[in-house]
C-alpha cells in the first residue's frame, strides 16, 4: 500500500501548480473566457513545450508514457485553476480513443500535432435525446464506396469552436440503443458537409451543435474496430469521468480553502464567522466531502486499468460521490460567503458554476447510480 | 376544522381568475412563460392593473387602499397571480416601506408618498444591507448628520435590488453613534436624483443584474423624510422584515414551477423513454411535492392564525427557510433534467435579445435560475439567520 507520489510525479504537481499560481490567476482566466476564441491558443502551445499534452501517450507515439495518476495530476491542478484550454477533450477524450483505438497511421499522423498543441481534436457523443447513454446513436454512417456517408447531430460538443478535427460515433449498424453497430469516426473540421453552432458554456467553456449532413469520410477515417465502437467509447469515456472527478477535486480544495478563509476573517456580531458553531460544523461537513471525493478519485484513477465490469463500478462510485461532494460543497461555499458569493466578480460562484456542470458532465448522480448497481 | 373554501371563496376566486384570464397582457405573459429577464415596465404595466381594479395592496387597512380581504381571500389571490404566472408584486415600495409609512409616518408622510406606491408611479427601493453589515444588520455605518432643517447622509448600501430602476429609497442610517447600536439607527426616505447618490451594477454569477452598490457622498436629504422618531429605526426595520417575510413561503409560485418541471420530465428522453417515467427522477418530484404541501399547510395554519389577529410570528421563519429550499430544489431538478443542454449559456437571449436557442425551451434558462436562486438561502435574512430567530424566539433557547 502506498499513496505517495513518485519523484516524477511530484515535479508535474510543482510545475502545473506553479503554472496556475503564475500565469493562470482569476483575472487572466477572466480575460480569456470574455475573448472572441475563448482560449488562449499560445497557453495551449506552452502547455506542448512542457510536455503536459504528451502525458498519457506512448513512448513509441512520441508521448511520455504516463499513468493515469499523471492525468489526476495534471486535472486536479485545472481544477484548482479552473483552466478552460482544451485538455480534457483533446489529451484525455480524443487522444484516449486514437491511443487505444486508433491505426499505426492515425497515431503518427494525428499525435505529434496534438502534442505540440497544433492540432485541437473535439469529441462528439451525445445527441439531442440521448441523455448519458453513450449506445444512444441515432447519427447514421451508411457505406459509400469504400467509405462511408455521416448524417446527423451531435449536441453540446464542447471544445468544438477550437476543434480542427472530430471524433464522432455514428451507427453502422443496429438499433437506436443497441451497443453493437456503434463505429467511431474522425471528421475534418473543414469537411463538406460539416456545420457548427457555436455558444458559450455557463461555466465557460465553448461548445458546439454539430451537425453532418452527407459527410463523405474514407475507411482511414475509421477509429477502432468497425461497429465495435462502444466498448472504446466506453472505456475512454470512463478514463475521462475519472479525469473530471480529479479536476472538481481540485475545485473543491480551492472553494473549501476560499471559504475557509472568509470564514476566519468576515466579522459579523463582533466575531468573525469561523467562530459559530453552526459555520464550523458546515466548514467541517464540506472538508469531509472534500475528503471523501479525493479518495474517491484517486480509487478510480488507479482502477482504470481493471478489468472492464471493476472499471465501470470503480468510476460510477466515485462519480456519485464526486457529484454529491461537488453540489454541497459549491452551494455551501456561495452559502458562507453571503451575497458576495453570488457575485460574478468574485471567483466562488465561477467554481461552483464548473462544480455543477462537472456534475452533469458523462452522467449525472442518478446516472451513474443506476449504472453501479447494474454492474 | 375544515379544509374546503366556501361558496363565498369559490366564487372569489373565480372572480379573481377571469380578471387575470382577461386582463393579463399577452406580451407580458409570453415573457414570463419563457423565463426571460423581467423588465421593469412588465412590473409596473401589471401592478397599474391590479390598481386600477383596485387589489395591488391586499395588505394595506382599507383606509390606505386596501382590499379589506379575509386572510382566505388574501390567499386565493396570491394563489391565482402565482398560477397564471403574472409578475410578482414587487414589495420595496407596496409590501416594506408602505406598511411603515402608515403605521409610523406622520399624516403628511402618508399624503404624500402612499398614492404613488399605490399606482405604482414611483418605484422603491431598499437600503439595508452594508459591505460590512449583512447577517449583522445593526453594526450599520451609513451615516445621516442633521444640520438645521436636513440630514446630510454619507456611507454605501449593497445588494440593493432593482435600485438601478428605483425613484426612491428607504434607508436605514445612523444619526447616534454614542448608544448601543440598534438605538442609534434611524429610518429615512430619500429621492435617488438627490445630488451624491451614486449607483452601480452588480453582476451576479448567473449574469443578470438585480442588485446595486449604492454610494451616498453628502447627499442633503430634508428632515422631514424621516420616519417616526429619531433612533427608533431599528423598531420599525423590525417590523417591516416580518412583512417582507408573509409571503416568502411562494408556495403558488413553487406549485407552478413543479407544474413546469413534470412537463419539462415528460419531454425530455432518458433511454428511450420520457424522464419522469425514470423512477429515481419520479421519486425526486414526489418527494419535492410532499415537501410543498407540507409548507402549504404550515402556510395555511399562520394564516389562520393571523386572521385570528395574530401577527405573522418568529415562526414565518419556518416559511422562509423551507420556501427557499423548495424554490432551490425545484431548479436543481430542473438542472437534473436539461442535461446536457443545461451547459449552454443562452444569456443573451433570456436578456430578450431575438436569439435562437441552444437545446429545448423549456429548460434554455435552468442553468442560470439555479445559480440565481442560490440567493434565495442568503437574502432577507439568511436561513442561517432565521434559524437563529426561530430557536431564540420561538423555542426559547
Amino acid at each position: 500500500m502506498d499513496f505517495n507520489y513518485s519523484d516524477e510525479q511530484k515535479l508535474l504537481i510543482d510545475s502545473v501548480e506553479r503554472f496556475i499560481q503564475d500565469d493562470y490567476d482569476f483575472d487572466t482566466r477572466r480575460a480569456i473566457v470574455k475573448s472572441e476564441e475563448g482560449f488562449r491558443r499560445d497557453l495551449w502551445q506552452q502547455f506542448g513545450e512542457l510536455g503536459w499534452l504528451a502525458v498519457p501517450f506512448s513512448e513509441e507515439d512520441g508521448g511520455l508514457g504516463g499513468s493515469p495518476i499523471e492525468t489526476m495530476i495534471i486535472m486536479e491542478a485545472f481544477g484548482k485553476g479552473l483552466v478552460v484550454e482544451p485538455y480534457l477533450s483533446t489529451v484525455v477524450l480524443a487522444g484516449g480513443l486514437l491511443k487505444a483505438g486508433g491505426t499505426a497511421d492515425q497515431r503518427a499522423s494525428l499525435l505529434p500535432e496534438l502534442m505540440a498543441g497544433s492540432l485541437i481534436v473535439a469529441v462528439g457523443y451525445a445527441e439531442p435525446t440521448s441523455r448519458f447513454n453513450l449506445a444512444d446513436v441515432s447519427t447514421k454512417a451508411e457505406a459509400s464506396g469504400e467509405g462511408f456517408v455521416l448524417n446527423g447531430r451531435k449536441s453540446v460538443v464542447l471544445h468544438g469552436p477550437m476543434a480542427g478535427k472530430f471524433i464522432v460515433s455514428a451507427r453502422t449498424a443496429g438499433g437506436q440503443r443497441d451497443t453493437d453497430g456503434i463505429t467511431l469516426f474522425l471528421v475534418d473540421a473543414e469537411a463538406a458537409g460539416v456545420s457548427r453552432q457555436d455558444y458559450p458554456t455557463v461555466d465557460g467553456l465553448r461548445a458546439s451543435e454539430l451537425v453532418l449532413n452527407n459527410v463523405t469520410v474514407g475507411p482511414e477515417d475509421v477509429v477502432g474496430p468497425l461497429g465495435g465502437g462502444f466498448a472504446l467509447l466506453e472505456q475512454v469515456v470512463d478514463e475521462a469521468t475519472a479525469a473530471v472527478c480529479a479536476e472538481a477535486v481540485g475545485a473543491m480544495e480551492k472553494l473549501h480553502k476560499t471559504t475557509l478563509e472568509y470564514a476566519r476573517t468576515r466579522v459579523q456580531f463582533g466575531q468573525p464567522i469561523g467562530r459559530f458553531q453552526v459555520i464550523q460544523h458546515r466548514l467541517v461537513d464540506m472538508y469531509m466531502a472534500y475528503e471523501q471525493a479525493k479518495s474517491m478519485a484517486l480509487m478510480a484513477n488507479l482502477k482504470l486499468g481493471a478489468s472492464p465490469a471493476e472499471r465501470r463500478k470503480a468510476v460510477s462510485a466515485a462519480k456519485v460521490q464526486i457529484g454529491k461532494s461537488a453540489r454541497f460543497v459549491g452551494q455551501q461555499a456561495v452559502q458562507l460567503h453571503g451575497g458576495m458569493g453570488m457575485t460574478d466578480e468574485l471567483n466562488v460562484g465561477h467554481y461552483f458554476k464548473r462544480l455543477t456542470m462537472i456534475e452533469t458532465l458523462f452522467g449525472n448522480t442518478d446516472y451513474h447510480l443506476k449504472r453501479y448497481a447494474a454492474a | 376544522m375544515d379544509l374546503s373554501f366556501s361558496a363565498a371563496d369559490l366564487a372569489f376566486q373565480r372572480e379573481v381568475r377571469e380578471f387575470i384570464a382577461a386582463n393579463y397582457p399577452a406580451d407580458i405573459k409570453a415573457r414570463f412563460d419563457a423565463g426571460l429577464e423581467p423588465r421593469k415596465d412588465d412590473f409596473v404595466r401589471w401592478q397599474k392593473i391590479l390598481y386600477q381594479k383596485g387589489w395591488v395592496a391586499p395588505g394595506w387597512p382599507k383606509e390606505y387602499g386596501g382590499t379589506g380581504w379575509t386572510a382566505t381571500q388574501k390567499y386565493i389571490f396570491q394563489e391565482e397571480l402565482g398560477a397564471a404566472n403574472t409578475p410578482g408584486i414587487i414589495p420595496f415600495g407596496l409590501a416594506m416601506v408602505a406598511p411603515v409609512i402608515y403605521t409610523f409616518g406622520s399624516e403628511e408622510q402618508k399624503k404624500r408618498f402612499l398614492p404613488g406606491i399605490l399606482s405604482s408611479d414611483v418605484w422603491w427601493c431598499q437600503g439595508y444591507s452594508e459591505p460590512g453589515s449583512g447577517s449583522d444588520l445593526a453594526s450599520l455605518k451609513t451615516k445621516a448628520v442633521r444640520q438645521g432643517d436636513k440630514y446630510i447622509v454619507n456611507g454605501s448600501k449593497t445588494w440593493t435590488t432593482m435600485a438601478q430602476w428605483a425613484d426612491w429609497i428607504f434607508c436605514l442610517v445612523r444619526t447616534d453613534s454614542s448608544v448601543k447600536q440598534q438605538e442609534g439607527i434611524s429610518f429615512l426616505l430619500f429621492d435617488m436624483k438627490s445630488p451624491g447618490v451614486t449607483v452601480r451594477p452588480i453582476i451576479t454569477m448567473d449574469g443578470g443584474h438585480e442588485v446595486n452598490e449604492c454610494f451616498f457622498d453628502n447627499v442633503e436629504v430634508p428632515a422631514e423624510n424621516l420616519i417616526g422618531q429619531e433612533g427608533m429605526g431599528w423598531t420599525y426595520a423590525k417590523f417591516l422584515l416580518g412583512h417582507e417575510r408573509s409571503g416568502i413561503a411562494a408556495v403558488a409560485r413553487s406549485k407552478r414551477g413543479i407544474a413546469k418541471l413534470k412537463q419539462i420530465a415528460a419531454a425530455e428522453m432518458s433511454n428511450g423513454a420520457p424522464l419522469i417515467e425514470d423512477p429515481d427522477y419520479r421519486r425526486k418530484l414526489a418527494e419535492l411535492e410532499i415537501d410543498l404541501t407540507a409548507l402549504e399547510y404550515t402556510e395555511l395554519r399562520t394564516l389562520a392564525r393571523e386572521s385570528q389577529g395574530k401577527g405573522p410570528g418568529p415562526e414565518s421563519s419556518i416559511l422562509k427557510i423551507k420556501g427557499t429550499e423548495i424554490q432551490q430544489a425545484i431548479t436543481e431538478l430542473a438542472v437534473e433534467a436539461a442535461g446536457y443542454y443545461g451547459f449552454a449559456f443562452n444569456r443573451r437571449a433570456m436578456d430578450g435579445a431575438n436569439e435562437p436557442l441552444i437545446g429545448p425551451a423549456a429548460t434554455a434558462f435552468a442553468a442560470p435560475s439555479y445559480f440565481n436562486m442560490r440567493k434565495t438561502s442568503i437574502y432577507g435574512g439568511s436561513n442561517e439567520i432565521q434559524k437563529n430567530i426561530i430557536a431564540k424566539m420561538v423555542l426559547g433557547l
